[in-house]
């Protein structure tokens, strides 16, 4: 009896330092997530709830609670901006044409650097490739602009030589030409980077189905189309399901560096103009407003791209 | 293999699109290497892309003649370096917290945290909340805000994920604390992810102007990649910088054009990304893989 009960104590400290241990354990685990947390706090949830100033008039000394409300009228305002057609047509164009040929470009790039028979050379070209998206926007616009400059740029000179243009034309300084020169910027820059993952993808293909495919007398176009293009299909949904979720939200720095006075009209995006009203003029509550009224156009896009696509392909992504 | 003739022109077609591709590539970089080394009033008659005219070290003398750009690389020195250990260790820290099983109230915190990838408050918001911090034109506010990315910590999350859990227990065993097993055998174990981790921050550091622009106003805080971009976008400022050398270098500045110091200074800004190119090739593959791996 007395033996028993010893043993039992014996038992109940046991569990209690072993729970101790588990407590411990579990604290410093909390400790190391709950800074975090608190973080993301701070810096992402207090500025979502920042985003009420869009309905107030935010006053400086009040503070963002204490501010009076103001209503729908920074939206109104936006919305009968004489700039607000052109800034959504900017940002509608810009993005849609990146998703439209900056999309499929690195996946082209990919399945023809899969064709590449020298080994060598394939690694030349990635290596190459993947150094534009090393270099900031800052160099990469300094050079867009050097090639295209009407004084010595060398797009200038070869068309003057070759007797396309009379005279040189400063292309930059030509709202025609935004769209096109911004979007084909990044085309070059991403390309390489871009393409990655799918080669990661392409290098996964199973080896027999091209030689079934070799059997059956499919030539190297043909295994491109009818084996590498199909194998990776989840792979570019996936990546289109993340290029749609963020559209809108690509291209502030690379457009602030190539803007000039004179391409404006064609070059003041959403996001530009919501820099120059809220930082540069002040306009703090005018401008979160623009914001706001951007990610509802965001969000209604991805709802079209989603409706879409269950209708065309039968499968939608949420 | 026997190559029908097809195959043979497709392969000729293949290795043409690529030469041209990479020409679009390192074109670019070419002309403005070689407008940098020439004398600056011969480069502005034009003709010079392929091979420098007249032959001058003058530009690279006389950009780093100006005492700002010295500042300008130290200030961005610091915040890489300072910016990029604090946010590997912190990232790193918080995931594997949530990589381990018997964290609880993990499903709550993963939520809490990838509701912060969806939305946003936007650039406003996020100004006045750094203005109340007092973050606004403070050097902290190049290394704390970017101390934590969510993006990061679910790529280090899935690579923790895949250490083995029999050697995190035989180390408790031994009476580890999750501290110790974190700093001496995660980390090491985890060396391939966070140098992947780590140069991607680094390079962001170094290349962001964005920041700098919107939240910092004095010259002493001035990144380099804001000082290139007033250069690059703003003629009175390329012109500021040729009058600047002109005063300080008199000789060497007659031999350059604001439009030859611009192409030094584009150089100079990216000289050290291309530095460490080789060193990141081997590892940023690598990353974008484990990366891929999650997605």
């Amino acid at each position: 009896m007395n033996k028993i009960e010893h043993s039992s104590e014996l038992l109940g400290k046991k569990v209690t330092s072993s729970r101790r241990i588990r407590l411990r354990a579990q604290f410093e685990l909390q400790s190391m997530v709950v800074p975090g947390l608190i973080f993301l706090f701070v810096f992402a949830y207090i500025p979502m709830y920042g985003v009420l100033i869009a309905f107030k008039d935010y006053n400086m000394f009040l503070g963002i609670t204490e501010s009076p409300w103001a209503g729908l009228i920074h939206f109104k305002e936006f919305f009968t901006d004489p700039n607000f057609v052109s800034v959504v047509r900017n940002t509608l164009a810009i993005n849609g044409l990146n998703l439209l040929i900056g999309f499929p470009a690195p996946i082209i790039f990919a399945l023809l650097l899969n064709e590449i028979t020298t080994s060598k050379f394939k690694r030349f070209v990635q290596t190459i490739s993947y150094l534009p998206h090393f270099v900031s926007w800052v160099v990469f616009g300094g050079l867009i602009i050097t090639i295209l400059s009407p004084t010595n740029g060398i797009l200038n000179f070869i068309l003057v030589e070759l007797g396309v243009l009379s005279e040189p034309v400063n292309f930059l300084g030509e709202a025609d030409n935004f769209w096109l020169i911004l979007v084909s910027g990044e085309v070059i820059k991403g390309l390489g980077w871009g393409a990655i993952i799918y080669i990661a993808a392409i290098s996964g293909v199973d080896q027999d189905m091209y030689e079934a495919a070799t059997i059956d007398g499919a030539g190297r176009v043909q295994k491109m189309w009818y084996v590498t293009l199909p194998s990776i299909m989840g792979t570019i949904v996936i990546m289109l399901i993340f290029a749609i979720s963020a559209i809108l939200n690509t291209g502030f720095e690379q457009i602030l560096v190539l803007q000039n006075p004179l391409n404006l009209e064609t070059s003041e995006t959403i996001d530009t103009y919501v820099y120059k009203t809220g930082l540069q003029q002040m306009r703090y509550s005018y401008s979160t407003a623009v914001g706001v009224a951007k990610s509802i156009v965001a969000v209604l896009l991805l709802l079209l791209a989603n409706y879409a696509s269950k209708k065309i392909t039968d499968k939608g992504l949420f | 293999m026997i190559k029908s003739r097809g195959e043979k022109w497709f392969t000729i077609f293949n290795t043409f699109v690529m030469i041209v591709v990479m020409f679009f590539m390192v074109a670019p970089f070419w002309f403005s290497l070689v407008g940098s080394f020439n004398e600056g009033l011969d480069y502005l008659r034009g003709g010079v892309y392929f091979w420098p005219r007249e032959f001058t070290w003058s530009n690279y003398i006389s950009v780093f003649s100006d005492p700002t750009i010295y500042n300008a690389y130290f200030v961005t020195a610091a915040r890489t370096i300072l910016g990029t250990i604090l946010h590997v260790l912190f990232t790193s820290l918080i995931a594997y917290g949530l990589s381990r099983p018997s964290l609880k109230g993990k499903s709550v915190y993963i939520i809490y945290i990838m509701v912060t990838m969806f939305f946003s408050g936007g650039l406003v918001p996020t100004y006045l909340l750094y203005r109340s911090l007092g973050l606004l034109d403070n050097f902290l506010v190049f290394i704390i805000p970017t101390m934590f990315s969510v993006w990061n910590m679910m790529i280090l999350l899935s690579f923790f994920r895949s250490i083995p859990e029999s050697l995190i227990e035989s180390a408790k065993i031994d009476g580890a604390g999750e501290y110790r097993i974190f700093a001496q055998f995660v980390l090491p174990l985890s060396m391939p992810a966070l140098a992947a981790i780590a140069l991607f921050t680094g390079v962001g550091h170094w290349n962001s102007y964005y920041d700098t622009l919107m939240f910092t106003t004095s010259e002493s805080l001035q990144t380099i990649q804001l000082f290139l971009m007033r250069v690059v976008t703003d003629a009175d400022f390329a012109q500021g910088m040729s009058a600047q050398a002109a005063n300080l270098v008199p000789e060497q500045a007659k031999k350059t054009s604001p439009e030859t110091l611009k192409l030094a200074m584009m150089i100079a800004t990216t000289a050290p990304i291309l530095v460490i190119y080789p060193f990141l090739q081997r590892y940023f593959v690598k990353g974008v893989m484990i990366g891929s791996i999650k997605g």
